[in-house]
């Protein structure tokens, strides 16, 4: 890609979203606001490489978006007869329109990208197009970056946005912030769309990937939005400080071949100390706003445990048990089980984790799930029941196609032949 | 990606140790900083205190020699920096384009290096750094 290019993108990363917002004041429709846009950049992606980067891009955005609508406009009306009357009324319209698009940018409150944040994350739509959606209006991405990210072929994802904002449209989902008992429902399926996002960037694994790893960025980006936009709302400061912590370990959690290296092997002096700080803070004010006791809040403060500790032997385990008892009151499931029974193993020792997690055997969504025996395997290690361990062990390989989940199996499995 | 936006004000080398900006200069920057924080881009900023209050300690022969400010032979100094999250180097670029600068003043912008960036045996070198900022986050 030429720098002009790259900065175009850059130009566009920072002015789409509130340009989106604007166009949306007017249109109220968010599939045509997004429409007009990208005809907006298409234009500038024509024009600026030869006549340079304007001195103010939004403005020229915006200015190219409401020619674009106003000829839209006019083949609309022209489609109908053709008569004096409508001639005239044409033209009113059009000077309203040209008008009201003029002022937009410069009215873009912080009510008008919460709308677009909500609209796009608006339960009518199917988990794939809310994320689709979002990364493209509200982080400025680009279809080929959602795709790459995403591993899905470009049509793919751009049948999946036209869905998505021709679902909108049939639905009549008004461009609006909801309020009250409404916001709280509808801002869940918002901070989802966002954690999501956070964690199809956190699994990318290699170098390689570095597109899907970008999206742990974005992620935060959003999760920083929200938290200026709605201040007063606590899982949204919960939600961030999740992602901030879990963020922090980014650069300890792969060897130097890729390989996964798990928290108690961690080199902690990877982790990024700022980035833990800010997510101290995030996680202090979910609390002082009444919401330790939710979800994202709990997780979050789980994660603080482990950055707390200066080694993994300096782990707080009793502290994590607590907290995912009460976890496991505010979302019970059987994966936040299993690892309860894992703190349990660390905090009260393996005997303790193994009838923890021996409870768990009858969990129909964990029969095929490698981490059961996997975990099972390592307290039998622990307990000294070696025999036991290697068939736990043996058991997990054969679940999972995950190559670095296998090496690390086939290691523990190997420890557990060399003990015996 | 990180990136440090280092200011370097036209002046402040010989700037009064009790020199402020005036509030106007402030308001605009806080504008601009607001618009940093809404984009979800800013992660730290700070303003520094004229030269003339700073001290350079040079190196020579094994030896550290202080000298008080301002530094006469200077011709620009940093007044404060801001560090961004992005997506790129353009992308840090466009949004000091954005600064509410005077004439002639500068923005200067450096990726800050991640730890990943560093070769193995670097790694290792930098291995029971964390005890200082971790102590700071344990208060927390």
């Amino acid at each position: 890609m030429s720098d002009i290019h790259k900065a175009i993108e850059a130009v566009w990363k920072i002015e789409s979203t509130r340009l989106i917002a604007g166009i949306a004041r007017v249109t109220r429709d968010l599939g045509i606001a997004e429409e007009l846009a990208q005809d907006a950049l298409i234009a500038a992606l024509e024009q600026w490489p030869e006549d340079g980067i304007p001195e103010k891009p939004a403005a020229w955005l915006m200015t190219a978006a409401k020619r674009r609508a106003i000829d839209g406009l006019r083949r609309g009306r022209m489609l109908e007869q053709k008569h004096g009357e409508i001639e005239r009324e044409l033209e009113f319209r059009q000077r309203r329109l040209g008008e009201a698009m003029d002022q937009a940018l410069d009215q873009v409150i912080d009510d008008d990208i919460l709308r677009l944040i909500f609209t796009a994350c608006h339960p009518v739509l199917t988990v794939e197009g809310r994320i689709a959606l979002t990364l493209r209006v509200a982080c400025g991405l680009t279809t080929v970056e959602i795709a790459r990210s995403f591993l899905v072929p470009e049509k793919t994802l751009g049948q999946r946005i036209v869905r998505a904002k021709k679902t909108l449209s049939e639905a009549h989902v008004p461009f609006e912030t909801p309020r009250g008992d409404e916001l709280r429902k509808r801002l869940e399926s918002v901070l989802s769309v966002v954690y999501l996002i956070f964690n199809e960037g956190y699994t990318a694994t290699s170098g390689g990937e570095w597109m899907r790893a970008a999206l742990c960025v974005d992620a935060l980006r959003l999760g920083r939005m929200l938290a200026e936009l709605l201040p007063e709302e606590s899982e949204v400061h919960g939600l961030l400080a999740l992602m901030e912590l879990q963020a922090s370990r980014t650069a300890a959690r792969r060897g130097p071949t890729g390989e996964a290296v798990l928290l108690p092997e961690q080199d902690r002096s990877l982790w990024d100390y700022a980035q833990i700080e800010r997510g101290m803070a995030a996680l202090h004010q979910a609390q002082r706003l009444g919401g330790g006791a939710h979800s994202y809040a709990l997780q979050a403060a789980i994660a603080a445990c482990h950055a707390r500790a200066h080694t993994a032997a300096e782990t707080d385990w009793e502290r994590i048990v607590v907290l995912y008892d009460a976890l496991l009151q505010v979302s019970p499931s059987p994966i936040v089980a299993l690892n309860r029974a894992v703190a349990v193993g660390m905090a009260h020792g393996p005997a303790a984790g193994l009838q923890a997690l021996d409870a768990l055997a009858a969990e129909p969504a964990l029969t095929n799930y490698h981490l059961l025996p996997s975990v099972r395997g390592d307290l039998l290690l622990k307990l000294g029941r070696y025999a036991e361990a290697r068939e736990e062990l043996q058991r997990a390989l054969a679940m999972t196609d995950n190559v670095r989940e296998r090496d690390l199996l086939s290691k523990k499995l190997k420890q557990a032949m060399f003990i015996d | 990606m990180r990136f440090m936006m280092m200011v370097i004000p036209k002046g402040y080398e010989m700037a009064s140790p009790d020199a402020l900006p005036t509030t106007e200069a402030v308001a605009k920057m806080m504008e601009y900083n607001k618009s940093l924080q809404k984009a979800g881009v800013l992660l730290a900023l700070d303003g520094l205190f004229p030269p003339s209050t700073g001290a350079r300690i040079s190196y020579a022969d094994s030896k550290a020699t202080v000298t008080d400010g301002p530094f006469a032979e200077t011709k620009e100094v940093i007044g404060g920096y801001w560090i961004l999250q992005v997506r790129s180097r353009e992308e840090a670029i466009e949004w000091a384009k954005r600064a509410p600068m005077s004439n002639n003043e500068i923005i200067e912008v450096r990726q800050i290096h991640d730890m990943a960036d560093f070769p193995e045996d670097v790694r290792k070198a930098s291995q029971g750094f964390e005890a200082l900022p971790n102590a700071a986050a344990r208060k927390a």
